[in-house]
């Protein structure tokens, strides 16, 4: 285990007290030691919103960048460097909004990173509207007579396009998260986690209370590798919301486990010489 | 001595198997081709062509008048008939012209078919027609079996090929003879999209990302072809906007990387570049262009996206911009921007465009030896005070760079909100304003880099010819037919474009009385730049903006027409 302290960024921290955040942020912490990582073997790499300034809080190599747009420089950063350990953590807003496409498509890549997004059921920074998770009929100030669409399940989604591991987690059980974060690290694929976290400045309905009123975790009588049970756990939101590992699949190799090249080193310590191009000139001749 | 020869047809006949082979032959036999494609956005039917044009000394530009048209159907006859030198022919397949103009002396009618049919394969048809104009010009078999065997890659059809252009010869008469050329082993024929993508694995590339874009795609075809071999990953993206995020986070962990993409794609990249200028991270982004706005002419060409690519991204970035003169030039100019986006951590924007990409010419073959790959990365030795900090304050602006992981106990911050040293976000204006202007700086060190545009013509000039990218090989040949009918006239074609050169702009200008932009755009985009950087007026320009390449023959007829 290394030191947890490692980890700490002397920094102000920009979250309103109370914020879910800070438990996300210490679980990761705990996670991260707990699993023997040095500061630098880590990239944490975000977008845009409260959740997306992880990077800033944790002293690991960070990368915070454009709104929605977190894993497809995660997954290049685990392509060209693939002893890199890489974890997204970003909004739902980010992850299932603005960034939609990037986590159907990274889901068909399979690259072995972990993906937490940190679930409100609202947008944070920019104070207060729906986001793909909210609630029906959830009022906002863009949204005065209620969210009127349905909200995105994300737990169902991924499982049904054929992500390896799929599972959610809640910010007010930092046991429970800290292990799941552990196991989405250590999974040798494509990992999402959805965090229930309570946004205590925008969402006065998902509160702390509320979820803890209402979510369980799963024990060891539930079997994640079958696929239609997940399914339908995965469609459980109401008085009972579970937490664990909803689905895990055996692993299978992960998109850098697929490219030859890659089979050496890491891309980037690839030495590379203008003459070793010099032969491909000859079909030109 | 030059030919023009065109093959014209509708998509899907074989015209590609057809001028790729014909080239080879003619291109291995010592010749000098420059051969451009015109096609439609369709996969088949529609109206297509390739013209090659060759001769015994290097070609720049297309040319109108035509030696040769190899007809594969009616429209080819009906559309460039007329584009016939008096002296000039038409290939045609028996089957097109059971009734029409058989008094019609310019055309000729083969049995291509049916000998390809005798040979028991339709698709050889292209290969009995090469044969036939092998023979037109009085040219024998050596290198035909050579050049099979490299554009056919199995044995047998190579062979088939073969006998193929063997029949055809029997079939036409040789109406020419053609100076025999010496060997031209030190000579390639590449396209401007190969060039550059081979000038990126000779640069050290290491990444490749992109989202599929006529007429960008052959540069991540290309890579992709080679990709095992190079050690390099390629990868499509599920759009231009993750493609840039890939490559800028590829950049950001270590590897040289590169997207590419036309306008369209570009457009959705533009928040993106803006990243990778406030995150200082080395990027090189290649927009081949073709007509806007929005899909505008997908398989045409057009030079309209410099205006776009100055300012694109908003806030403001520190960005170097260059365009591609030719097909040689696109190999160098690729290192180059490598290298100049790893030593400046900027992105750099290539500009190519669909004429270029698609133009085959002949040049000397690439020379390697001076090619150096810099990479400007940091060692743990260049770590001062023992913490790392990636926005390091520096008295050149840049800050030393490290490779994430790489270095035990140092880690790497970088945003794309404003941020102090460390990396870490802050909003105080202090800070805000010693970023800002660490990063601009570069602007001013970019000047002392950036090369001048090429020089052709006249050293006392009257009449001035200004444009850039694939305008330069027209350029030349425009200038050189208004010399010989004497006039004092010279061109500058810019390669780089931003910052601008402004040196021989400066020397020439106060030369010439009449300056002329010439430009493949309706708002004439460099004659602007120009004016917003130096104050320097074109009093004309010379426009086209119909998707269509400028030949240096059409530039010589407008500066006739509108300009002297
Ligand atoms: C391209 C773009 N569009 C919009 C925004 C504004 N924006 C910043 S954060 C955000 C939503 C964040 O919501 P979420 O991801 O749920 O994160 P939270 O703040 O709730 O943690 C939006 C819309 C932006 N920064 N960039
Ligand atoms: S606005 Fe909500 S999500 Fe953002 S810091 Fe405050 S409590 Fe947390």
């Amino acid at each position: 285990m290394t030191d947890v302290k490692k980890f700490d960024r002397d920094v102000e921290i920009a979250w309103c007290p109370g914020c879910g955040d800070f438990s996300i942020l210490n679980a990761l912490k705990t996670a991260l030691s707990e699993l023997d990582l040095e500061p630098h073997q880590v990239t944490v790499v975000s977008g845009i919103g409260q959740a997306a300034k992880m990077p800033q809080y944790i002293r690991t190599n960070g990368f915070n960048g454009l709104h929605g747009r977190a894993l497809p420089p995660a997954l290049a950063i685990k392509t060209v460097n693939k002893d890199m350990n890489v974890i997204v953590n970003s909004g739902d807003g980010d992850s299932y909004g603005e960034g939609g496409n990037h986590l159907l498509h990274n889901i068909r890549r399979n690259v072995n990173i972990a993906h937490f997004v940190h679930d409100n059921q609202i947008y944070g920074l920019t104070k207060g509207q729906a986001s793909p998770t909210t609630d029906e009929n959830h009022k906002t100030a863009i949204q005065p007579e209620g969210v009127i669409v349905q909200k995105f399940n994300p737990i169902a989604f991924a499982i049904a396009n054929g992500a390896g591991f799929v599972a959610r987690s809640f910010s007010g059980d930092i046991k429970h998260l800290t292990e799941t974060m552990k196991a989405a690290i250590q999974y040798n694929g494509y990992a999402i986690v959805d965090i229930l976290q309570p946004c205590v400045s925008f969402n006065k309905i998902n509160t702390f209370k509320w979820y803890k009123d209402r979510v369980y975790a799963l024990d060891h009588t539930y079997d994640p590798s079958n696929k239609s049970e997940a399914l339908i756990k995965a469609d459980e939101w109401g008085d009972d919301i579970p937490i664990g590992i909803i689905y895990k699949r055996q692993e299978q190799p992960s998109f850098t486990d697929l490219i030859p090249q890659l089979n050496d080193a890491p891309l980037i310590d690839r030495k590379r010489h203008p003459i070793d191009a010099e032969k491909f000139m000859n079909d030109f001749k | 001595m030059n030919y023009n020869i065109l093959i014209g047809g509708a998509a899907g006949q074989g015209i590609n198997t057809l001028s790729s082979l014909l080239e080879k032959i003619l291109h291995r036999k010592g010749y000098y081709l420059f051969s451009n494609m015109d096609y439609m956005s369709r996969v088949r039917g529609g109206h297509n062509f390739v013209q090659i044009r060759f001769g015994d000394e290097p070609i720049t530009s297309h040319h109108s008048a035509l030696d040769l048209v190899i007809a594969l159907d009616q429209e080819t006859l009906d559309l460039h008939q007329s584009r016939l030198k008096d002296t000039g022919v038409i290939f045609i397949d028996r089957s097109l012209n059971e009734s029409k103009t058989s008094d019609n002396k310019q055309l000729k009618t083969y049995d291509f078919k049916s000998v390809a049919k005798e040979l028991e394969n339709n698709r050889v048809e292209g290969s009995v027609t090469v044969g036939a104009v092998l023979k037109h010009f009085g040219l024998d078999l050596d290198y035909v079996k050579e050049s099979c065997d490299s554009i056919f890659k199995k044995v047998s059809i190579a062979q088939l090929n073969y006998t193929a252009i063997e029949k055809g010869m029997d079939l036409a008469e040789s109406l020419l003879t053609l100076n025999p050329m010496p060997n031209n082993q030190d000579k390639i024929l590449i396209n401007g999209n190969q060039a550059l993508a081979l000038g990126a694995l000779a640069g050290g590339l290491d990444y490749y990302v992109a989202y599929p874009m006529s007429p960008s795609t052959g540069i991540m075809t290309y890579l992709s072809s080679k990709q095992s071999e190079a050690g390099i990953v390629v990868e499509q993206a599920e759009d231009e906007i993750a493609a840039i995020n890939m490559a800028i986070g590829g950049a950001y962990a270590g590897a040289r990387s590169m997207t590419g993409t036309s306008g369209g794609g570009f457009s959705l990249m533009v928040e993106s570049l803006g990243l990778s200028g406030i995150m200082e991270i080395p990027l090189v982004v290649v927009d081949v262009q073709r007509p806007g706005p929005a899909t505008g002419l997908p398989t045409r060409t057009e030079q309209s996206d410099l205006s776009f690519v100055l300012t694109a991204s908003h806030g403001e970035i520190s960005r170097m911009i260059l365009s591609v003169k030719s097909a040689e030039d696109a190999f160098y100019a690729t290192v180059r921007a490598l290298n100049i986006a790893d030593k400046y951590q900027i992105p750099v924007i290539i500009l190519s465009d669909q004429f270029l990409a698609d133009t085959s010419q002949t040049i000397d073959a690439f020379n390697f030896d001076n090619i150096t790959i810099n990479r400007h990365i940091s060692k743990k030795e260049d770590i001062t005070e023992g913490t790392y900090k990636r926005y390091e304050m520096t008295e050149n602006g840049i800050s030393p760079r490290i490779i994430p992981g790489k270095i035990e106990g140092q880690v790497i911050l970088s945003d794309s909100d404003e941020h102090d040293e460390y990396g870490n976000i802050t909003e105080s204006a202090d800070v805000r304003i010693k970023q800002m202007n660490k990063r601009m700086q570069r602007l001013e060190m970019l000047k002392s880099v950036v090369e001048e545009p090429e020089h052709f013509g006249s050293e006392q000039p009257n009449l001035l010819l200004m444009g850039w990218g694939s305008m330069y090989g027209p350029l030349q040949e425009a200038v050189k037919m208004l010399q010989d009918d004497g006039y004092k006239v010279a061109s500058l074609v810019f390669g780089d474009l931003y910052p601008l050169p402004t040196k021989l702009l400066e020397k020439y200008h106060d030369k010439a009385n009449t300056l002329v932009n010439v430009e493949q755009n309706f708002t004439g985009q460099l004659g602007k730049l120009i004016r917003q950087e130096t104050g320097i007026h074109c009093q004309k320009s010379i426009l086209k903006y119909d998707g269509r390449q400028l030949s240096g023959e059409e530039i010589y007829n407008r500066v006739i027409k509108e300009v002297l």
